[in-house]
Order: C-alpha cells, then sequence, then structure tokens
C-alpha cells in the first residue's frame, strides 16, 4: 500500500505539483500497480545478473576536435525567454 | 482515384511508367485527409506545401529521366515525436506545443535522401505512453474500421493514417508494442525492429533501451522496402548496432519448407480472445501445410515481462522526461522561484498517464526502492531474455498473437492496469531487443481485424520477413480493407 505522504514524497522528487485528488488517485493506482509486481519479488534470481541493455555496449569514444555545431541563435531558437544570448530562469541565488 | 489504395512497390511502379506523377498522388493523398482526416483525426500536423515540393522535385527528375529510389514521391506519414527540422513536433503533448526542432531525426534524413514525400506528422499517446492514442493532450484517433474502436496506440496516428489509405506508409516507434498492436487493431503490417538496428536519433525518448523506430505499412514487400532505407549503424545513436544489414527484400522467397517455427503455450490460452487464438493456430497451420514444422513450446517467464517491463519502462521515462523542465524548449508556466517553475510547468504539461509513469518509476529508482523493484525487474529481463535465448536455438521463429484482443472500444479504458496487461503479447520482445512484426490475419466475429505476431532472434528480420510473405502469398487473409462506406 502506497500512502498519500509517500506519494507527496514521490511526487516532490519528480517535480511534479499533484492537487489533494491527484494525490488520491495515485495513492490507490501505484498501489494497485505495484501489488501486481510483488509476485517478481518471488522469482529465484540468485546468481542471474542485471540486464540493463541487450546489446553488448562499449563506450564510444572519438578525437576531441571541434565539429559541426549550432549556432548560438540556433540553440536559443526554442527558449521560452532568452537574454543576452543565455537561457533566462528566475533568480536561483 | 483509387492510387492511394496501392503499396509503395505498386505506385513506383506507376511512376516509372509515367502511368501517375508524384504530384498528382500527392495531391490525391492530400485530398483524401482534407476529405477524411475530420472524422478519423490522424493528423496533428499536415505539412502540404512542403509534400507538394517534394513530389515536384521527384517529378522532375523522372522527366530528365533520372533513377529513382523505391521510395521516392510515395506519401508518408511520421509518427509525432519523430524531429523534423523546423516543422513542429509535439510528442502530442501540451508540453511540446509549438516546439519546432533545430534538427531532423536521422530516419528522416534517410527517408530525404531517398527523395521521400512528407504527408504531415501524426498523432500518439502523449510521449508514447499508451496504448489507445486517447491519450493524445490533443484528440483521439479512431480506428477506420469501426469509429467506436480505438486504432490501438501509441502509434494509433500512423496505423489509422495508412490503413484508411491517408498515407501510403508511416513510421512509428516501439516501446513495448506501440507499432505492432496498433498495427494489429488497424489491420495492416508493422515491425519492431532488432534493438539497436534503426537510429534512435531524434526519437523523443521515452524508454531508451527499450525504444525502436519502424514501419507501419500495407503488405510485407514495403515493410522490407523501409527497412532498407532505415536501417545502419549511425553513429550519433551509441547504442546502434554496427551490422551488416542485408537487403530485406532478398527474404521474399515465398518459401518456407523446412523452417522449424515455435508456438509458445504461453502467448495462448487464458486472456486471449477466442478468435485472436483460432486466426493464431490458422495461421500456424498454414506454414505447416507449405512445409514448415510447427510446434508447440514454452517460454516460462513470459508472465513476469509485464510486471517487469512497467517497472523498466517508467524507471527510463521518469529519468528521460527530466529534461521538460521549461528552461530551454517547451511549456514554460512562471513560478516566483526555480523550483516552483520547474512544479508547475510540469504539472501543466504533462497528462495523467505520462504523471503516473513519472511516479511509477521514480518511486522504482528511489531509495530505499531500488534493489527490490528496479534491479529486481532488470534481473528478471535477464531471465526473459534466456527464455527466447533458449528457443531460438531450437525455432527459427515464433509465432503468437500481437495482442490478447482486437481494437478495443473507445472510452472504456480508465483502468490503466487493465491497459498495461493488454501489452502482454508484445513487452518480453523489446525486454529482450529481439526482432517482431504484426501480420494481419483474418478477422473476429465483430469483423475487426485480428494480427498475428513473429518473433525472431537477433538480426531475424530476414526470416520474420520470409515466413510472413509466404502467409501472404499462399492466403487472401492477409490483405485486408476496411469497409469504409461512401466516400472513404
Amino acid at each position: 500500500m502506497i500512502s498519500k505522504d509517500v506519494v507527496e514524497k514521490v511526487a516532490k522528487l519528480s517535480r511534479l505539483d499533484l492537487d489533494e485528488a491527484e494525490i488520491t488517485l495515485y495513492a490507490e493506482q501505484l498501489s494497485q500497480i505495484l501489488d501486481t509486481m510483488a509476485g517478481l519479488q518471488q522469482i529465484d534470481t540468485e546468481g542471474v545478473a542485471p540486464l540493463a541493455h541487450v546489446l553488448p555496449i562499449e563506450n564510444v569514444l572519438r578525437e576531441d576536435e571541434v565539429g559541426e555545431c549550432f549556432t548560438q541563435e540556433k540553440v536559443l531558437a526554442n527558449a521560452p525567454e532568452q537574454s543576452e544570448g543565455m537561457f533566462q530562469v528566475p533568480k536561483i541565488v | 482515384m483509387t492510387a492511394s489504395r496501392l503499396t509503395i512497390h505498386e505506385l513506383h511502379d506507376l511512376l516509372i511508367k509515367k502511368e501517375i506523377s508524384a504530384t498528382e498522388l500527392t495531391k490525391e493523398h492530400l485530398e483524401r485527409i482534407q476529405a477524411l482526416d475530420g472524422e478519423i483525426k490522424s493528423y496533428i500536423t499536415v505539412t502540404d506545401e512542403l509534400a507538394m515540393q517534394q513530389a515536384k522535385s521527384v517529378d522532375v527528375k523522372l522527366a530528365a529521366g533520372e533513377n529513382i529510389g523505391l521510395l521516392a514521391g510515395i506519401p508518408m506519414a511520421l509518427k509525432d515525436n519523430l524531429c523534423t527540422e523546423g516543422i513542429e513536433t509535439t510528442c502530442a503533448s501540451n508540453m511540446l506545443r509549438g516546439f519546432k526542432p533545430q534538427y531532423s531525426a536521422t530516419v528522416v534524413n534517410k527517408l530525404q535522401a531517398e527523395d521521400f514525400v512528407m504527408l504531415g506528422k501524426v498523432n500518439m499517446d502523449e510521449f508514447a505512453m499508451g496504448s489507445t492514442t486517447e491519450n493524445s493532450a490533443f484528440f483521439a484517433t479512431k480506428n477506420p474500421w469501426n469509429a467506436d474502436c480505438v486504432p490501438g496506440g501509441s502509434s494509433g496516428g500512423s496505423a489509422a493514417s495508412v490503413a484508411a489509405d491517408l498515407a501510403v506508409y508511416a513510421l512509428g516507434s516501439d516501446t513495448g508494442g506501440s507499432i505492432r498492436q496498433p498495427a494489429s487493431f488497424c489491420g495492416i503490417v508493422g515491425m519492431k525492429p532488432t534493438y539497436g538496428a534503426v537510429s534512435r536519433f531524434g526519437l523523443i525518448a521515452f524508454a531508451s533501451s527499450l525504444d525502436q523506430i519502424g514501419p507501419l505499412a500495407k503488405d510485407v514487400t514495403d515493410a522490407a522496402l523501409i527497412m532498407n532505407v532505415i536501417t545502419g549503424y549511425d553513429k550519433k545513436d551509441s547504442t546502434s548496432a554496427d551490422y551488416a544489414y542485408p537487403d530485406y527484400t532478398t527474404a521474399l522467397t515465398g518459401d518456407v519448407k523446412g523452417l522449424r517455427i515455435g508456438l509458445p503455450k504461453e502467448y495462448l490460452g487464458e486472456g486471449i480472445d477466442p478468435d485472436v487464438e483460432a486466426q493464431v493456430r490458422a495461421a500456424a497451420a498454414k506454414l505447416e501445410e507449405l512445409g514448415a514444422h510447427v510446434e508447440e513450446c514454452s517460454l516460462p517467464y513470459t508472465r513476469h515481462a509485464m510486471p517487469a517491463y512497467y517497472l523498466i519502462a517508467p524507471a527510463e521515462a521518469s529519468s528521460n522526461l527530466g529534461r521538460y523542465d521549461g528552461v530551454r524548449y517547451g511549456l514554460r508556466v512562471q513560478s516566483k522561484d526555480v523550483v516552483g517553475m520547474f512544479c508547475q510547468t510540469r504539472k501543466q504539461g504533462f497528462g495523467p498517464e505520462v504523471k503516473r509513469r513519472i511516479m511509477l518509476g521514480t518511486y522504482a529508482l528511489s531509495s530505499g526502492y531500488y534493489d527490490a523493484y528496479y534491479l529486481k525487474a532488470l534481473k528478471v529481463r535477464n531471465l526473459i531474455k534466456q527464455d527466447y535465448d533458449r528457443a531460438f536455438d531450437q525455432y527459427d521463429c515464433l509465432i503468437a498473437p500481437t495482442a490478447p484482443t482486437t481494437a478495443l472500444h473507445k472510452g472504456q479504458n480508465q483502468d490503466p492496469l487493465a491497459l498495461y496487461k493488454g501489452d502482454i503479447c508484445t513487452i518480453p520482445s523489446n525486454l529482450a531487443g529481439i526482432p517482431a512484426m504484426s501480420l494481419p490475419y483474418g478477422l473476429d466475429r465483430n469483423g475487426m481485424p485480428v494480427g498475428v505476431q513473429l518473433l525472431g532472434k537477433a538480426f531475424a528480420e530476414p526470416t520474420l520477413l520470409q515466413v510472413a510473405y509466404a502467409l501472404e502469398q499462399n492466403t487472401s487473409l492477409t490483405r485486408l480493407k476496411p469497409n469504409q462506406g461512401k466516400g472513404l
């Protein structure tokens, strides 16, 4: 069972502002969903490696050379707000 | 005019013989979209001017006697999570309404190099999370076979546009069945390639270790032709597989003699609609008749795929969707401080299913729960992959339903858990990274199309195409058309 306190904590970690109705709904739905996942705990996974990726992945390296890149104007093209060639955000400190 | 009913390879022949021009073909599709998409609602954005320009340039090449590629001049649709430079790409989310990417996805550049014609961007469940296309923040798409049914999802706009002849083919993305299930619901062919076979560069990420772009097409040959263009190594995608990708059309022999085909019992029986099971068994019997050896087999960990997937995919999503913070692009909702801006932007920008999955994923990754949920799910993922590895020691391919049912009815899909259970036939292959395709195979008692799924080991797309093509050539059950009524 997921309590409303846990939902609020997870919402905070997720940077989601939830209203009271959403907190109640998600507490109920997440509890139901996680209940069905409890069966996983019964599976013997002793000695089984976690599989995060199906391909044999290797780090991709390249020479440290300047390649093609976007202009500052293009990088900022979708900025909700910008100032002096930078993304502008509310005052932080 | 009926050119819009034809396939890529049929239309290519007409273009070469100059029996139709790319401009006429494109115009016909744009007119159909104008006339019919108000009802079906598959397109979010129609790029009519661009499409006509692209078509004209193909006609110029044809007039000059130049050779054109097989996809040249063929009008198509792109799922709206594939970035198109300068063209709105929304993921069907209020978060990205108005977002015009600064670059195009690798698959889009590859199609561009083949002189494709892009009709527009099509609808989906928001951020590809869902299986009905009802989670689009903009509008729901209808199933062209029955307007009271959903087209499936998340690539519901891709499937509906192709089934209704509003595009000759489409690209979609498949994280847990999002190409195959809508293809099944709409009676067309859909393929999820091997993980790494198609570059994900420019595909807006949902769950990066599972996402894969693939074709939705009117027949098996078209699927092979599209695969020929979209597969390939891409240095811009660090998970791209460096592999000698074949010419997929060479697999279209029509011959399945001696192939070993497994029918996994965990994909049949309880929870599977009897009409769906009957068509899967009929397809298996047809393959046997054509000289393949079909036998029942077992993949014992199948039932654990759903819980494992719904921990892993939301965990990856909660991380990937962290980027939507109102700083660099997309929606920004002002607040007095920066954290308030993040929280308000995400509150207003994301719909309920996206929030639910972010919450679930954040929970599974949070300290105290990580080992019990996320890490456990990754170990079970390995067991599911080992199930397939063992099966493919014995079988060249597996045959199963694509979805437990045919198309669901609209507006009755409020219980998230019930919908997640609808993904049981498709998610195991995403977890294992193997290729799988859905082929239409007959109708259910209500006249709705059934999808049969073929699964193979990594890079065995040619085998899947070979089997699908043999079925297509030897029955009339695979080329299905909705009874679109007058005017359609």
